[in-house]
């Protein structure tokens, strides 16, 4: 009558075990990254596609290539890399050349990840720190956005370039970013078109509303935690705002600063990227304030129009130091 | 969080802490039962925390009922009495539930007895306090909770210290487990009773009863009891979490206050002990009934008939399971306790000894291998740690084998609940890593004390 000793399973407690899972996590994280992604393949059409297309390919790629065999399939499973391919698209402009994505998931994965040892290890924010190689390795192409402006079968500025060449931009007319415009031109843009999305910009960059959903989804969901984002929109706003007030011809209005560039992007997907924020409640304080006064500090007095990147890198590079000293109390032992 | 009802009232918690499914409705309500005599009974020598017991007959010795059949082997050691009329047919090695094979006395049963014990009170009067804990030890009485430590050692305050407060734990947080559920329903008097036999011995100010708030009726049934008593005992619904049951949890959340690290509850003027550890004392002190017998929840997804049975202590668990109506096809393994803190068990070949609040069995969808990806820092770990300490870079350290680094952290203040691991998302071993880097650790500082001296 009792014969279980015979395929009987050992191991040591808990036997239990919650539901959620990494892989679980990370795809709720890629579902709410596709409706981004096709607002902007709506703005931006093949452009747009193919950049995200080319993003994800290049970081599972490089993925593949930096883990040993027999943890391959296990480092694709676990969802990371599909989402720094995204991220990474997102951050982009749609007319970017297809071969320099590619460089740039690459660096991604291979700089912001393997590097330290695969996930969980890294400093940085992979995606973000593939968009910086980017950035500084060819500040024109970066900086070429294509308008949004419907043209959905036809390819955008240099996305043809041939690789180790800039290309010629084959878009008549270029879009300079609502940033761009505030920063160098002291010209505001429409609220409505910052919500959604009809500027020039990044492929994630523009629709705001959508990304104040997706954001608001993943609190729901208890997927990222509500000190980062709230920190940062708070000190982005109480510190712009105060700029602002004293002089509203020079400095944007607080609603602008939050609903531009990639602002929302980053306090939604990156600044939250669990790997490279601080663990503890008031390490995610003074990481969330610390990002909001950079990026208020680099749009207003920088030589860039936009900060966000610098500013999340910039902390995710103290969080580190944020940890330790903000270990938490145990229980039973002195303040 | 499940079906079963929900005490309405005021409720208590500690910070942090988990919900895994509980599983309680399989036996919450299952009347406790008395396991039929059997032939034979195997009782080892060392069940409890510390020196074996000794014993005192031999190979062939007519024993009674409740009979002293070994003595204490030192002052954290108790009696250990025969659960039948019968004849020691047997000293010797036998498998005892941890894997080992350890000393102990096999009775055989006589079948002609009945087995009726005369009740025989102990006449409270005349004791005085050292009198009192040695008849504790005499009993047999270790705690029930499932560690076995001898409960007159506890209650032997030493000099200098204070118990302020005496504290039942009726928490039972460990899913599945129903047995001090059932014991609180059914027998508050025994409890209430043992609560001021305890007290007319340690003068505390005031009693608590801790129970979850998943046990209504155990709330109010001891509630009813402890209204008609002139000793203050005030029953304190606590919120359905775990390791609510955990002594430290328990205390914050009743008290408000923290135990030290490295203390004892007694430092804050507090005892604590389980609810089934009570009854047993009123058993000894108004019957005479020595700790031959305890409640044992049998349950799990893959036992036919999910049970609350007293059994004698030294009954084989086969012969429990049976009782019960065996195992399904689906079984695929076996647990002591609970299915937090509890261990996996072999062999149903081993006897029911003093520390058996549960023998679960679990069918496969319970028992899935755990897919382990690297730690993602979701944090998790850290919100659900009773104790404020951080398993997330406690495991990476582990990982890596930094043990002494992980000192820094507090890893010996952990006290193996293994809420971090059941929340991983990951599937990391954390509390697994943490016993074996704590044994390290004990076993590193023991060295090194050593060798200074
Ligand atoms: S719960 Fe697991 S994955 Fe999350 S921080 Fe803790 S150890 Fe890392
Ligand atoms: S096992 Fe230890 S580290 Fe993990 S939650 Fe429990 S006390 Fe904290």
């Amino acid at each position: 009558m009792i014969n279980i000793s015979k395929k009987l399973s050992v191991s040591t407690a808990p036997f239990l075990k919650d539901k959620d899972t990494t892989p679980k996590i990370m795809m709720t994280v890629v579902y709410t990254l596709i409706p981004i992604v096709l607002v902007s393949i709506f703005y931006f059409g093949l452009g747009a596609l193919l950049v995200t297309l080319t993003a994800v390919l290049s970081c599972l790629f490089t993925e593949w290539l930096f883990n040993k065999p027999d943890n391959r399939l296990k480092s694709l499973k676990d969802g990371s890399g599909l989402i720094t391919g995204l991220l990474l698209a997102l951050t982009l402009p749609p007319g970017f050349p297809l071969w320099m994505v590619f460089i740039g998931g690459m660096i991604a994965i291979g700089m912001g990840k393997a590097m330290w040892g695969g996930l969980g290890q890294n400093v940085f924010n992979p995606a973000l720190l593939g968009r910086a190689f980017l950035q500084s390795a060819f500040p024109t192409a970066i900086t070429t956005w294509s308008p949004p402006d419907g043209r959905y079968f036809e390819l955008r500025g240099t996305n043809a370039a041939f690789p180790f060449f800039q290309g010629k931009n084959i878009d008549t007319i270029t879009s300079a970013t609502p940033l761009a415009k505030m920063k160098f031109d002291h010209l505001p843009t429409d609220i409505m078109d910052l919500l959604l999305g009809a500027t020039g910009g990044s492929l994630g960059e523009t629709c705001a509303i959508l990304l104040l959903f997706a954001g608001i989804y993943l609190l729901v969901k208890k997927i990222i935690n509500w000190r980062i984002p709230l920190s940062i929109i708070l000190t982005v706003t109480v510190f712009s705002g105060t700029f602002y007030l004293l002089n509203p011809e020079i400095y944007p209005s607080p609603v602008f600063m939050i609903l531009s560039g990639g602002m929302l992007l980053g306090t939604v997907y990156m600044a939250t990227d669990l790997v490279t924020s601080p663990l503890t409640p008031k390490g995610m304080w003074i990481f969330g304030i610390g990002i909001g006064i950079l990026i208020v500090l680099i749009r207003n007095w920088g030589g860039l129009p936009e900060g966000v990147m610098y500013a999340i890198l910039l902390m995710n590079a103290a969080t580190p130091l944020i940890n330790r000293f903000t270990k938490i109390r145990t229980y039973g032992h002195k303040k | 969080m499940s079906s079963t009802t929900t005490y309405s009232g005021k409720t208590y918690t500690f910070n942090h802490g988990v919900h895994p499914k509980e599983f309680k409705e399989l036996s919450s309500h299952c009347q406790i039962q008395r396991m039929p005599f059997v032939d034979e009974y195997t009782l080892p020598l060392g069940q409890h925390i510390g020196a074996p017991s000794k014993a005192l007959v031999s190979k062939g010795d007519k024993v009674k009922r409740g009979q002293k059949i070994a003595e204490a082997g030192g002052f954290v050691s108790v009696a250990l009495h025969s659960p039948v009329d019968g004849v020691v047919s047997e000293i010797g090695l036998f498998d005892y539930p941890n894997g080992m094979a350890l000393p102990g006395i096999k009775i055989k049963t006589d079948p002609y007895s009945t087995q009726r014990m005369e009740e025989a009170p102990i006449d409270l009067e005349s004791l005085d306090t050292k009198g009192f804990i040695s008849a504790v030890q005499d009993a047999g009485i270790v705690g029930l909770g499932g560690a076995a430590f001898p409960s007159h050692v506890k209650f032997a305050v030493p000099e200098g210290k204070e118990c302020k407060y005496i504290m039942l734990n009726g928490c039972e947080c460990e899913p599945f487990l129903t047995a001090d559920h059932r014991v609180m329903v059914e027998h508050p008097e025994e409890i209430i009773d043992g609560i001021l036999i305890l007290n007319k011995y340690l003068n505390a100010e005031k009693a608590y009863i801790g129970i979850e708030a998943n046990k209504p009726d155990a709330i109010e049934a001891l509630k009813a009891v402890a209204s008609t008593s002139d000793f203050p005992i005030e029953v304190v619904a606590l919120q359905v979490k775990y390791p609510q049951g955990a002594e430290k949890m328990m205390i914050t959340a009743i008290l408000g206050k923290e135990v030290p690290s490295g203390k004892l509850p007694l430092d804050l003027g507090v005892l604590v002990a389980n609810v089934g550890t009570i009854k047993a004392l009123s058993n000894y002190f108004r019957k005479g009934q020595p700790l031959i017998e305890r409640v044992v929840t049998i349950t799990g997804t893959a036992i036919k008939n999910p049970a609350n049975i007293l059994v004698p202590i030294g009954t084989q668990m086969k012969e429990v399971i049976e009782l019960c109506g065996g195992v399904t096809n689906d079984a695929a393994r076996i647990l002591l306790g609970g299915p937090m803190m509890g261990a996996v068990q072999k062999s149903l070949d081993v006897p029911v000894v003093k520390g058996t609040s549960g023998i679960l069995i679990l069918g496969k969808n319970e028992v899935k291998d755990i897919e382990e990806y690297s730690c993602i820092r979701c944090g998790k770990c850290v919100d659900a740690c009773p104790l404020f300490l951080n398993p997330s870079m406690m495991g990476l350290l582990a990982k890596k084998g930094l043990w002494d680094e992980m000192l820094e952290y507090n890893i010996m203040d952990c006290f193996e609940c293994a809420s971090c691991s059941f929340v991983c998302p990951s599937g990391i071993p954390l509390v697994q890593s943490f016993r074996v880097a704590k044994g390290f650790l004990r076993e590193k500082a023991a060295r090194e004390k050593e060798e200074s001296t």
